[in-house]
């Protein structure tokens, strides 16, 4: 394959403030200056505004020089020189779109093992939709009655994100209850703080049994997202989960790289006898959905770990995440989808090579033809900065090649192998063989004899 | 009569018992509003021969209406079943995997028949635009769902009945274009197929009446019979909102008598070698009924142990039975013991002479000689001694045997019967097979034979499957009647009644719905030699190659004159005799 790169290029446009601008920068902290700002003006899709504050701003707090706010604008304290101010907004411009190792982990799966960390796998693959599930696993029914609105939770919680997210794919939400649905394994028990912890070396082993009772979404092709909510066993109770240091995890929950994640929720201890069982537990929603959000905006790669001190990020609020991540987002599922049409076509074509009696069908070739248009245009206005406009091509392109190679048509002379043809033919061939095969021995013998005789002579 | 008596005073007793133990502590969460609700049920009947039916059910209804594609959080339903009831447009489902076939004239009238192989029959909603495009995608989902073979069904083996089957559940019009009925009867029904539907309960096989359901145990039977049904139901009453039921359903027959040493006890330990030690905590109904009518009058008497919880009667196609009600919910059952095994022993060894007979029963087989042509015989029995029924007959016959529509006759007491409704689709090759649904009226007392002459068809090479000379099976043909009932029958609530007597409605009291499926057929076909081919080549090749090798020796070889050097024996010896003659050697 050929090492592709990726160049990035940034178009930058000066202007000074208008009064209107200038009169929202007045405002008392930066989050209303940016508030202040949004209603002003609002910002097309792949494109930053970045305004420059005088060094003595009270705007931003003391030692924060960048305040990225909820949409697509910073804030950038003046100082220094020209050239350092130049470096400072090419930072801010890679925060908040997208840097090299974005991009590389958008690519994870066609870069050689080892050379990436482990984070890199973890954002799931670019797909037309998603679905999310969520599960509450009892595996004591007999002890607990749980009960959770999860309606109310998706409508409060998770649909303003989704509703934001709708951009980039389709997303379908829906959740089981499932009894009787333990985990792989049984927890330890710790005597010092009588419960039972998970630590993190077993934590691979647990889905395991879990997955089978989930089920998969038989009526779409959409990769699924799993969310579980585990309520332990009576007799396993309190269960926490360690991680590689043997402290207590304060979520109580982990995820699995491009699967889902899992969170424990302890039933609070009752000194109840038995009688009074089953036990009723209404789940606190808001802190599981907290939970579960945080390790969705990992599961597409949005982690605000790799910021450099000095910037401040606003929290994206109620809707999960800002405008400027659901750029970061779409830059590298287009660059994603690009790459992956061109894997399945260039996989296509060393089929062909290999399998010579494929029979390609014009709707085929023209599946084939219309991925390839959609991507050079996808690439074109990548390149120009059109982001949505990119995003839609790279959908198209994906959407293409997958119909062509995934054609069934294409499987209808696998089966009759070239091997099987030299079996038909053998009974003829080998006793056809036999004769040429024995008069060649006997030319060579008689050259050999002939070779020999002239020595003899002399 | 002393005897009886006391049997009735013990049953007083245990009345008595259970009105003192009053009804537990409410189980269903107090004040808590379940929209759905689970009840499980085990009906074991001892059959006329001596075997033993154990058909469990599991129903669960949910009060929200999956159409509305709104509802995606479940709870008790299965995810899987409700998405695509949502997502396909589904009205009513019903699928069945059988192995073994049902005797309904020696084992009697089942709860619930079907035939064997796989059966699916759908309704689907008045919305869904493209019907047999919605019946692909749905068995073929069914398929996976299931681990079954139903992505076979295509159009070959699907048919649309018109009068046979009605929606079961709600429905609003019965335009029965929206209807796909399908039979594959050389499907084998195992382990793989029962896992998945354990995995649809809620309590899974973990706790509840599915404890029982061993897949050793189970598939070493005569029948087993695995199903699920899906259709609207009303909410209430007054049926202004419609609830969704789904109803798992798994039939088997073992046979006791032959493995018993000619003793037909039997419990529950021997029958699934498990016994039932707690409920399922969903479950709001958890209760094993066993049929413990008399038969013969007094000629028999058995025993169950132990005692049951109550009695049950009830009037169950036409007959009056009895049946001990073992309510697991019921806190005194677990009291005296740890779990619960049914056992049901028999007083006197009973004569199997007197097996009662059940009012409608069928019979099928193939007639003629040869490869060429043959015919379709179906016997109807109506064993009623006064009442005349009508009888709906359904067949389906794939195309590859040719069904000659003017050789249909159907006779009753030596007389010919006009059916009053017939309607026939004739099959089209390698598209569709024949459809032939009559009505037939059965007089009181008769048999009536139905036969239809076929020729078979040659297929191409490519197009018999595996093992072609095991034959081809042509699936069982499907009776529906309303039969008439000897004793009245009363209206039940349905929600009250056991849920095995409440699948099928039941118009009025005077006749109860009956299907019956007759058994499938095995139709040899003219078979080639699928080695041929390969063998003509081979000699072909063979003749080639030894004519190619002479051939090629006689073009290849020099061939030179060569004068004998020295003779055979003879002449070297007339040589040896001539020296010592002194004559020239020759």
């Amino acid at each position: 394959a050929a090492r592709s790169s990726v160049t990035s290029r940034y178009e930058m446009r000066y202007r000074s403030a208008t009064a209107r601008e200038e009169a929202a920068l007045a405002a008392g902290t930066a989050r209303e200056a940016d508030a202040a700002l949004h209603a002003l003006q609002d910002t097309t899709l792949g494109s930053l505004t970045v305004y420059v504050v005088p060094e003595t701003s009270s705007l931003l707090p003391q030692g924060v020089t960048v305040y990225v706010g909820r949409h697509r604008r910073a804030l950038v304290r003046a100082g220094g020189s020209l050239a350092a101010l130049q470096a400072r907004l090419q930072e801010v411009a890679q925060v908040m779109s997208f840097r090299a190792s974005s991009v590389a982990a958008a690519l994870s799966d066609r870069v050689p093992d080892g050379q990436l960390g482990p984070d890199a796998r973890r954002t799931l693959k670019s797909s037309l939709g998603y679905e999310i599930t969520f599960s509450l696993l009892n595996p004591d029914p007999k002890s607990h009655t749980v009960d959770w609105d999860i309606e109310g939770a998706v409508n409060r919680f998770v649909k303003p994100v989704l509703d934001k997210l709708s951009l980039v794919a389709n997303f379908s939400v829906d959740s089981q209850i499932l009894y009787y649905a333990v985990l792989g394994v049984t927890p330890r028990y710790d005597k010092e703080s009588s419960s039972f912890l998970l630590s993190a070396h077993s934590l691979p082993h647990v889905i395991n049994p879990v997955e089978a009772r989930l089920g998969s979404s038989a009526a779409s092709l959409y990769p699924v997202l799993n969310f579980l909510l585990y309520v332990p066993e009576r007799t396993h109770s309190p269960l926490y989960i360690q991680d590689k240091d043997g402290a207590p995890v304060s979520t109580n929950a982990f995820h699995s790289p491009r699967w889902g994640g899992i969170m424990v929720y302890n039933v609070e201890a009752s000194t109840a006898p038995q009688a009074s069982l089953p036990l009723h537990v209404d789940v606190d929603m808001a802190r599981v959905m907290e939970v579960f959000l945080a390790q969705l905006r990992l599961l597409f790669g949005l982690s605000r770990e790799e910021v450099p001190p000095e910037f401040l990020l606003e929290s994206p609020g109620n809707e999960g995440l800002a405008d400027w991540e659901l750029d970061h987002l779409l830059w590298a599922h287009t660059v994603e989808n690009i790459a992956t049409v061109s894997t399945t076509l260039t996989s296509l074509a060393q089929l062909l090579d290999k399998i010579g009696n494929i029979v390609i069908k014009d709707d085929v070739a023209s599946e084939v033809y219309r991925a390839v248009a959609s991507v050079q245009s996808a690439v074109t206005k990548l390149s120009l900065g059109h982001l949505h406009a990119a995003f839609q091509a790279s959908k198209e392109a994906v959407t293409c090649s997958e119909r062509a190679f995934f054609d069934p048509s294409l499987l209808h002379l696998l089966y009759f192998p070239d091997d099987q043809k030299f079996a038909i033919y053998i009974p003829l061939f080998l006793p056809m063989a036999v004769p040429i095969l024995l008069s060649l021995v006997k030319i060579v013998r008689e050259t050999r004899l002939r070779r020999k005789e002239p020595t003899k002579m002399d | 009569g002393g005897m009886a008596a006391a049997a009735a005073l013990l049953l007083l007793l245990l009345l008595l018992l259970l009105a003192a133990a009053g009804p537990g502590p409410g189980r269903a969460d107090a004040g808590r509003e379940r929209r759905d609700a689970l009840r499980e049920e085990l009906l074991l009947s001892p059959l006329p021969t001596g075997d033993v039916a154990a058909t469990f059910q599991f129903r669960t209804r949910w009060d929200a209406d999956l159409q509305r594609g709104a509802v995606s959080h479940y709870r008790l339903f299965p995810k899987a079943l409700g998405r695509l009831v949502a997502a396909l447009g589904v009205r009513e489902l019903h699928l069945a995997l059988t192995q073994g076939f049902w005797r309904t004239r020696y084992w009697g009238q089942p709860p619930l028949q079907a035939p064997a192989g796989a059966e699916l029959w759908v309704w689907f909603q008045p919305t869904v635009t493209d019907v047999d495009k919605a019946w692909k995608e749905l068995s073929n989902i069914l398929s996976g769902i299931f681990c079954a073979s139903l992505n076979f069904i295509d159009s070959t083996n699907t048919v649309i009945p018109t009068a046979s089957f009605k929606p079961l559940g709600l429905a609003n019009g019965t335009d029965h274009h929206l209807l796909r009925y399908a039979v594959l009867p050389r499907e084998v029904v195992c382990t793989e197929n029962l896992t998945p539907w354990k995995k649809l309960l809620p309590c899974g096989s973990k706790a509840g009446l599915a404890v029982l359901l061993k897949a050793e145990r189970l598939f070493h039977s005569s029948y087993h019979s695995q199903a699920v049904h899906i259709r609207p139901i009303c909410r209430d009453a007054s049926c202004l909102a419609v609830s969704w039921e789904l109803r798992q359903t798994l039939t088997v027959v073992f046979d006791f008598f032959s493995s018993g040493q000619g003793k037909k006890d039997w419990s529950l330990f021997k029958m699934f070698s498990r016994t039932l030690t707690d409920t399922c905590p969903l479950a709001s109904q958890s209760k094993v009924y066993v049929d413990i009518s008399p038969k013969n009058k007094e000629n028999e008497l058995l025993e169950v142990s132990p005692p049951p919880t109550s009695v049950h009667e009830a009037i169950v196609q036409g007959e009056r039975k009895t049946y001990a009600v073992y309510d697991l919910l019921s806190p005194s059952l677990f009291n005296t013991s740890r779990s619960l095994n049914v056992q049901l022993k028999w007083q006197r060894p009973q004569d199997s002479s007197e097996m009662p007979i059940p009012t409608l029963h069928a019979q099928r087989y193939v007639g003629g000689y040869g490869l060429q042509t043959g015919q379709i015989c179906t016997l109807i029995y109506n064993t009623h001694p006064y009442r005349a029924f009508p009888v709906l007959l359904l067949e389906t016959v794939p195309w590859y045997l040719r069904l000659y529509v003017h050789t249909l006759t159907i006779i009753t007491k030596g007389k010919e019967n006009k059916p009053s409704y017939i309607h026939y689709q004739p099959a089209q090759d390698r598209r569709r097979p024949h459809l032939l649904e009559m009505l037939i009226q059965l007089p009181a007392n008769s048999v009536t034979k139905i036969t239809i002459q076929f020729e078979r068809a040659l297929l191409k090479w490519t197009e018999y499957p595996p093992d072609p000379n095991h034959g081809f099976y042509v699936g069982s043909s499907v009776l529906s009647a309303l039969v008439p009932s000897v004793t009245a029958m009363k209206d039940m609530d349905v929600e009250q009644s056991p849920l095995f007597a409440s699948l099928f409605p039941s118009s009025d009291g005077s006749s109860y719905f009956v299907r019956l499926y007759t058994e499938p057929l095995l139709v040899n076909l003219p078979t080639p030699d699928f080695s041929m081919p390969y063998n003509v080549i081979c000699l072909t090749c063979t003749v080639v190659a030894v004519c190619y090798g002479s051939f090629y020796n006689l073009l290849t070889r020099t061939f030179h004159v060569e004068e004998p050097s020295r003779g055979g024996l003879a002449k070297r010896l007339a040589n040896v005799i001539r020296k010592f003659r002194g004559v020239p050697p020759l």
